[in-house]
């Protein structure tokens, strides 16, 4: 009776030790661990989890494999669907996706997916997948904006069907939101991150980090000059939002975006860092997604009381439960329904506080979501010394401002087809820049379609 | 990686490279800026392209070693390598997107001050190749601070030096030359474009209000990204939110809350002398 055992428990940093360091949370599953986690599945007919998951991974099957010891087999099957398990094992909402749909989970605990997934990742990472087979190169140039997770998916599928492969950067260093948003200790930089890119350079993928498309060099040269028979872009949603309240241009306050890339990209939390950052002993956090608690937990780690203000109920929070979950086992206060209205300086500029008026919820919109309303009357003070604004980011315009043809909707993001394809000629585009603000295994799903769409497109070319 | 072709020394502390950079040598306009990290562990560090050879695909770059990430910069030896150097960012300057037969109309005068002397150079030999002599005033505390003024004045109409102390030049800051200039010497401008500290700019934009001038100047805010992601460089122009990395660096002087400027540049400056004082620990043996 598999659905008997309970769902192995992973090990975890002690809440109060880990809070204090930016070491990884989550030690994950040893192969014993794994083994049994993975005797719990019962490997349904009609695998809802499949179904669940963007990209279809074969759960059950690598499941199967992880209980028979065989590792290598397992990475095989993820690796048929997913490029980065070792990032999508630890950053994933799987409780609204493949674990939310797990017939166990009716009763009692789903299956670990999401942890077995990580395991089988990072096996594959450390047992180094054997040097890829010499791939013929077929002699056609495809160009990668951004080397986040789409763009990385899109460049390692081309690769591996022949295509000379180049990723451009605008930042000094490669993974994109996997480098400067995700914090280590939620997804160590090194130890997965890097060794991920690797994977996609032994592909044959090559990488030109410093070059800002649309400034450094535009869409229509490298298609035009260098010979480029198609383009990806994959550039995300880098652009931070402010709330427009008074006081949002005082000293300490500062964008998710600025706080998470100083501390991410630059290390600015490591003592040695040329780079600075400000915390000061009380930290508000405005918002309440992934970033927001990636900001609150950095706060606090960086030794600030570390307060989350947002304006709906936890029911609303659209960060991952288990983020939530970690932030307040690491102390994080939340202060729930709650809205800023104006943020409070002193003479020298300096934020002294945030303040904030109470919310309700009323009957629920459009989205199924219910708004929350001001409660008259109902201003109140929280005193910090920074205020960081985490409400979401919109695609940048540069590369759309920069093309010719290429159209954007309402709200900045990129005009493009299931399959990828944008409003202009050999030009694809995927993952946030096409949706706004979503996940990486979304971007990464994006990125193997546009592969495929532009494998279609330049054979039917030169058909 | 970004070889350095040529360094050289135009006043104490302050340096000029040029840079192998090929697409950003193709790309540069005047008024834009790059972002450059001398060494793996140093800052993002914003500095204003001071001239480009698209031929020899090198980017000048003047830079003042003021804090930890410049000073390691500095220190790279001619032949040596920049770990990053990204750009060409920010918009270009106005007058570039400019019909030159109106621009040749105008009387411009471009007003520097310090290292500022190195971003209006591309600007004023922009104007030159044009056929435009647009006027240039570059000050400084004293002569020894008062750099590129040879190659200023190949290409400038005419060119007027200030010093604080009166060691060179006009004794007094570079408002006070403008006043007169103006008010004295029959000088008449319609634009004036000032790029130098944020102070200095200010009361630039203080005198040519009066005079009813149209002043542009160029933000020196901090940046991390410099491609609108991290909005560290936001500044208040006209009441609105813009950030100086994407809709700058040059905005309308009249306009912008240089008093806010100013006070966000400050943010982390307790933290840098600290990073700053580590750094110099050792120097001298």
């Amino acid at each position: 009776m598999a659905n008997k055992i309970p769902r192995v428990p992973v090990r975890e940093q002690d809440p109060k030790v880990r809070a204090t360091n930016f070491e990884e949370v989550c030690y994950g599953y040893n192969e014993e661990e794994a083994r049994l986690e993975a005797s719990r599945c019962l490997h349904c007919k009609n695998p809802r989890c499949v179904e669940h998951c963007p990209v279809s991974v074969k759960i059950p099957d690598f499941i199967a494999r992880v209980l028979a010891g065989d590792m290598a087999g397992a990475a095989g099957v993820i690796a048929q669907d997913s490029s980065l398990p070792s990032v999508c094992g630890r950053v994933c909402p799987q409780e609204t996706q493949c674990e939310g749909s797990c017939v166990l989970g009716i009763k009692g605990e789903p299956v670990a997916i999401g942890k077995l997934e990580r395991f089988v990742g990072d096996w594959a990472l450390e047992h180094g997948s054997k040097e890829p087979e010499r791939i013929a190169r077929n002699g056609h140039k495809v160009a990668v904006i951004g080397s986040g997770p789409s763009g990385l998916a899109c460049a390692a599928d081309l690769a591996k069907m022949g295509y000379e492969v180049r990723v451009f950067e605008a930042l000094h260093k490669l993974g994109g939101v996997l480098e400067y948003g995700i914090p280590e200790f939620r997804l160590p930089k090194e130890k997965v991150v890097a060794r991920e890119i690797e994977k996609v350079k032994r592909l044959g993928v090559e990488f030109e980090t410093d070059t800002i498309i649309g400034r450094t060099v535009t869409i229509d040269s490298l298609m035009d000059e260098e010979g480029y028979e198609a383009v990806f872009i994959g550039s995300g949603a880098g652009l931070p939002k402010f709330m427009g309240i008074p006081g949002e241009n005082l000293n300490g306050v500062l964008s998710a975006n600025e706080f998470l890339t100083r501390n991410n990209l630059m290390k600015a939390y490591l003592p040695d860092s040329d780079t600075p950052v400000y915390v000061g002993k009380r930290s508000v956090v405005v918002g309440g997604g992934n970033v927001a608690m990636d900001a609150v937990r950095t706060a606090k780690r960086l030794g600030a009381e570390a307060i989350i203000v947002y304006r709906r109920s936890e029911e609303e929070l659209p960060a991952r439960k288990e983020e939530v979950h970690h932030a307040k086992e690491e102390g994080v206060e939340f202060r729930l329904l709650t809205n800023p209205v104006e943020i409070l300086g002193n003479e020298e500029g300096w934020v002294t506080g945030i303040r904030c008026v109470r919310m309700e919820l009323g009957e629920p919109d459009e989205s199924g979501r219910r708004s929350p309303k001001e409660v008259p009357g109902s201003e109140f003070d929280i005193p910090c010394d920074t205020v960081i604004m985490s409400l979401g980011t919109s695609p940048n315009p540069l590369i759309a401002s920069t093309t010719k043809g290429l159209d954007t909707n309402r709200k900045g993001c990129l005009v493009a087809s299931e399959a990828g394809a944008t409003t202009r000629e050999g030009v694809f585009a995927g993952g946030d820049a096409v949706t706004g603000a979503a996940t990486v295994i979304l971007a990464m799903g994006a990125g193997r379609k546009a592969a495929a769409a532009i494998d279609a497109y330049i054979k039917s070319k030169n058909a | 990686m970004f070889r350095i072709v040529e360094k050289r020394l135009l006043a104490p502390d302050i340096w000029l490279m040029n840079v192998e950079a090929p697409r950003v040598a193709h790309a540069a306009q005047p008024g834009q800026f790059v972002i450059v990290r001398g060494t793996a562990d140093g800052e993002r560090i914003p500095l204003t392209v001071a001239d480009y050879d698209r031929e020899k695909g090198t980017v000048c770059i003047v830079i003042q070693a003021v804090g930890a990430s410049t000073r390691k910069m500095v220190a790279i030896e001619e032949g040596g390598y920049l770990v990053d150097f990204a750009g060409p960012l920010g918009q270009p300057s106005e007058f570039v997107h400019e019909d030159v037969e109106v621009l040749k109309k105008k009387r411009f005068l471009f007003i520097a001050g310090g290292v500022g002397a190195a971003p209006v150079y591309p600007q004023v030999k922009w104007m030159h190749e044009h056929g435009i002599a647009a006027d240039v005033i570059v000050g400084a505390r004293n002569r020894d601070l008062l750099i590129l003024t040879d190659e200023l004045r190949q290409v400038a109409g005419n060119l007027y030096l200030s010093t604080d102390d009166g060691s060179e030049g006009f004794h007094g800051n570079v408002t006070a030359l403008m006043k007169d200039l103006i008010d004295n010497r029959g000088k008449h401008y319609d634009e004036v474009i000032t790029i130098g500290p944020m102070i200095m700019m200010k009361f630039v934009a203080l005198a040519t209000k009066e005079y009813g001038i149209k002043t542009i100047a160029s933000l020196n805010t901090l940046m991390i990204d410099g491609t609108g992601m991290c909005g560290a460089c936001r500044v208040s122009v006209g009441g609105k939110m813009r950030f100086a990395c994407v809709e700058g660096p040059e905005f309308d002087a009249a306009l912008i809350d240089f008093d806010e400027a100013m006070r966000r540049q400050r943010m982390y400056r307790t933290q840098e002398q600290e990073a700053d004082h580590r750094c110099r620990i050792g120097r001298g043996k």
